[in-house]
């Protein structure tokens, strides 16, 4: 039986552009940085890739430095631009964002279906000297998107930077830095490689960089850029967006509440991805529910994937409120490529899955 | 069938989830993670360390199975470290490996296994299971020098009819150790585990003063007959039986000391010459029946410690207590906390815990 991959949060499938021009790009022999004409085929590429990528999430070439990924691109952004400033940063927030700001940021709690707390983070901002705001576009478990252009309007009213956590909005979701200081993207949750990332900023803020070296990225992250990998995610970013996500997810949605009234929704009540939902199933851990449906064919995922592959209750649905049905809780996120009878097979497996739950706690 | 096979990382339990898929069984790898990791690397030769599970994820690698690790810190923490500091601080000597296999290993795990559709539990311990005319019976493992039967005596009989032991009928570790180099794993050669696995150098009194505070508070060493010998620091450091550790209290002239009970409670310590330890009656609690539980006094074998030949007994069920009274053919040390496990010949017949019962009045005593 054919696996049903349904853990595009975690990592996107490449897209095959991304694979052709990556394969081109590795065939080049020169190094971006050198002034011979290998190495001005590879500065090519290289500036090409940043920008079509500037450009298609609203920045310019010049303002988007490339990284290793999201999470370094969320650190630079935070610790970067922090100086002299507080951080400010959603309860929902990715590990990568909580680990740059540190045990000192100030925590703005979101409300009951994962959006951010606008009053609390206003409260915030009216106390307090100039901060750093730090927030997700998108959030990894649920799919619930927090209200970002509310968010920067009231960060410029208080004179407040605001960096964005993008991370899971390209290849879903059109967006954009907008009114936004500073933006993080990664290229595997796009379909493209992982291991390269970007972060974008509005003309004329300078991060002070994490890595310095040989003076790449305008002295602003050392080192020699991984060049094909950023052609992967030059050619990934030019996807256009795939259609019939969010029909399939509600048809997913539909499907577990009929075979199951008790599941709840995290966050449905809220703007959300069209290819994320959080399923919750009281009473039995995220953590057999994963490995139920592995065994049977389906791949999701528990909250956000740690590196050891153990399984940790959720501080996102713990932040909207939820107490031990937090434990309780499945990402479902459906790829770019997902096959057209997903939402019929997950829905199978899921009742075997349940079936088998069900019997062994009567 | 569909077997989960609880993976440690050692050599014991690679084998089995080796050998099940050798015969032909699908097999699921499960690893449990039960502490930090961090703190728990400086260990070597402890179960479950962070290098543990990197190598039972390598064995399940290289067999090709699904494994998975199961963060199991939480109630860990709850029941057996925290079962075990509250133990020392009632003036017991427990046996956390009992706890361990009692709630996290076979209770969780037995449940994860029905859930996941299979039909067997399987681990690495040398026991041997038994399919009986009345259902599953555990039975001491061929090689004495690796059964673990004593520390499997909390598994109630559901869980025994799930559960499968392939090592029991081995010989010898050494026929382990050749089984994995045959099956080309690459912890064949691995160290064997040794004492408790959460406690960093065998020293336990550092955890227990941590999680239970007044178990290392001050108090009395007294000699059995009342006289105050001195000063200790605190009852977590003592079990019946012990010698070492007395300091000026451990020699009464030329008699030499040991623990004869602990009065947690009041923070004394018991001493008595060897002889005035000894008693030949026992109370036992928690009792884990793997027999119909007898209505008439029994004539059988029982263990008070993990390391001793079992010695010749009548118990006596006491249903509407829940309390097995035990009568040694020959007086022996019986240590609260410590499992009391039945046997007729190789079988295991039911286990409990040792219950304090002071041998004397401590204030008496004291006055």
């Amino acid at each position: 039986m054919s696996r049903l991959y349904l853990d595009a949060n975690a990592t996107e499938p490449m897209r095959p552009e991304a694979v052709s021009a990556m394969a081109e790009a590795l065939a080049l022999p020169g190094n971006p940085s050198s002034v011979h004409a290998e190495g001005r085929a590879a500065r090519r590429v290289l500036e090409e890739a940043r920008e079509v990528i500037a450009t298609r999430f609203g920045a310019r070439g010049r303002d988007l430095v490339f990284t290793s990924g999201g999470t370094e691109a969320n650190a630079l952004a935070i610790r970067g631009l922090a100086a002299g400033r507080r951080v400010l940063l959603g309860a929902t927030e990715h590990p990568a964002v909580l680990a740059a700001a540190g045990p000192d940021a100030d925590v703005i709690p979101v409300l009951g279906d994962g959006t951010l707390d606008l009053a609390a983070l206003e409260a915030a901002l009216v106390s307090g000297g100039p901060a750093l705001v730090a927030v997700m576009a998108a959030n990894n478990e649920t799919g619930v998107l927090h209200p970002v252009e509310s968010i920067s309007e009231t960060c410029r009213r208080h004179g407040a930077l605001l960096h964005v956590d993008a991370v899971q909005m390209p290849g879903r979701l059109p967006f954009t830095l907008g009114a936004a200081d500073s933006m993080a993207l990664s290229a595997h949750k796009m379909g493209g490689p992982k291991g390269v990332g970007a972060l974008l900023l509005r003309p004329g803020l300078d991060p002070a960089p994490l890595l310095t070296g040989g003076g790449q990225e305008s002295g602003r992250r050392g080192g020699t850029e991984a060049l094909p990998a950023i052609a992967g995610f030059a050619a990934a970013a030019a996807c256009p967006l795939p259609e019939g996500l969010a029909a399939m997810r509600d048809a997913i949605e539909i499907g577990v509440k009929a075979l199951a009234p008790e599941v709840i929704i995290a966050g449905s009540g809220a703007p959300r991805l069209p290819n994320t939902t959080s399923l919750i199933l009281p009473g039995v851990a995220a953590e057999t529910q994963v490995i139920a449906l592995d065994l049977g064919g389906v791949a999701v995922s528990a909250g956000a994937a740690c590196s050891s592959g153990k399984v940790r209750q959720s501080h996102v649905l713990a932040a909207m409120g939820y107490g031990a049905e937090a434990a309780c809780a499945i990402r479902v996120s459906l790829p770019w490529n997902a096959p057209e009878d997903t939402p019929a097979r997950f829905l199978a497996a899921w009742e075997v899955m349940r079936g088998r739950l069900i019997a062994h706690r009567r | 069938m569909r077997v989960l096979v609880a993976m440690s990382g050692g050599v014991d339990s690679s084998v089995v989830a080796a050998l099940l898929q050798e015969a032909g069984h699908e097999v699921i790898g499960a690893t449990l993670q039960l502490y930090d990791h961090g703190a728990a690397l400086q260990k070597k030769g402890a179960c479950c360390a962070g290098q543990d599970i990197l190598d039972a994820r390598r064995v399940a690698d290289k067999l090709g199975i699904a494994h998975y690790v199961l963060d199991r810190e939480e109630i860990f923490r709850r029941d057996v470290m925290r079962d075990f500091a509250d133990s020392y601080a009632r003036g017991e000597t427990p046996v956390p490996c009992i706890r361990c296999n009692q709630t996290v290993k076979f209770r969780d795990m037995v449940a994860m296994a029905e859930d996941l559709g299979c039909e067997a539990l399987a681990t690495g311990h040398y026991a041997r299971r038994i399919e009986g005319p009345h259902g599953a019976e555990l039975h001491r493992a061929v090689d004495p020098e690796r059964d673990q039967s004593y520390f499997l005596a909390a598994t109630t009989s559901a869980q025994l009819a799930m559960a499968r032991f392939p090592l029991g009928d081995m010989p010898d570790k050494a026929t382990v150790r050749a089984a994995a180099a045959r099956l080309g794993l690459a912890v064949a050669e691995k160290p064997d585990s040794q004492d408790i696995c959460f406690v960093p150098a065998g020293r336990y009194d550092a955890l227990v003063g941590k999680l239970r505070p007044d178990a290392a508070e001050p108090g009395e060493f007294i000699h059995a007959d009342g006289r105050v010998l001195g000063q200790h620091g605190g009852v977590s450091g003592f079990t019946v039986g012990q010698g070492r550790g007395l300091g000026q209290a451990s020699w009464d002239g030329e008699e030499k000391l040991y623990v004869a009970a602990v009065d947690a409670p009041k923070r004394r310590i018991v001493l008595a010459p060897r002889t005035g330890l000894e008693r030949r009656d026992a109370e036992v609690g928690e009792v884990n029946w793997l027999i119909p539980p007898p209505a008439a006094p029994l004539r059988c074998a029982v263990k008070l410690r993990a390391r001793e030949v079992p010695r010749a007994a009548e118990v006596t069920w006491d249903a509407g207590a829940g309390l097995l009274r035990v009568v040694l053919d020959e007086p022996g040390v019986i240590a609260p906390g410590q499992a009391c496990v039945m046997y007729d010949g190789d079988r295991v017949l039911g286990g409990g815990f040792l219950r304090t019962r002071l041998p004397v009045d401590t204030d008496r005593a004291a006055a």
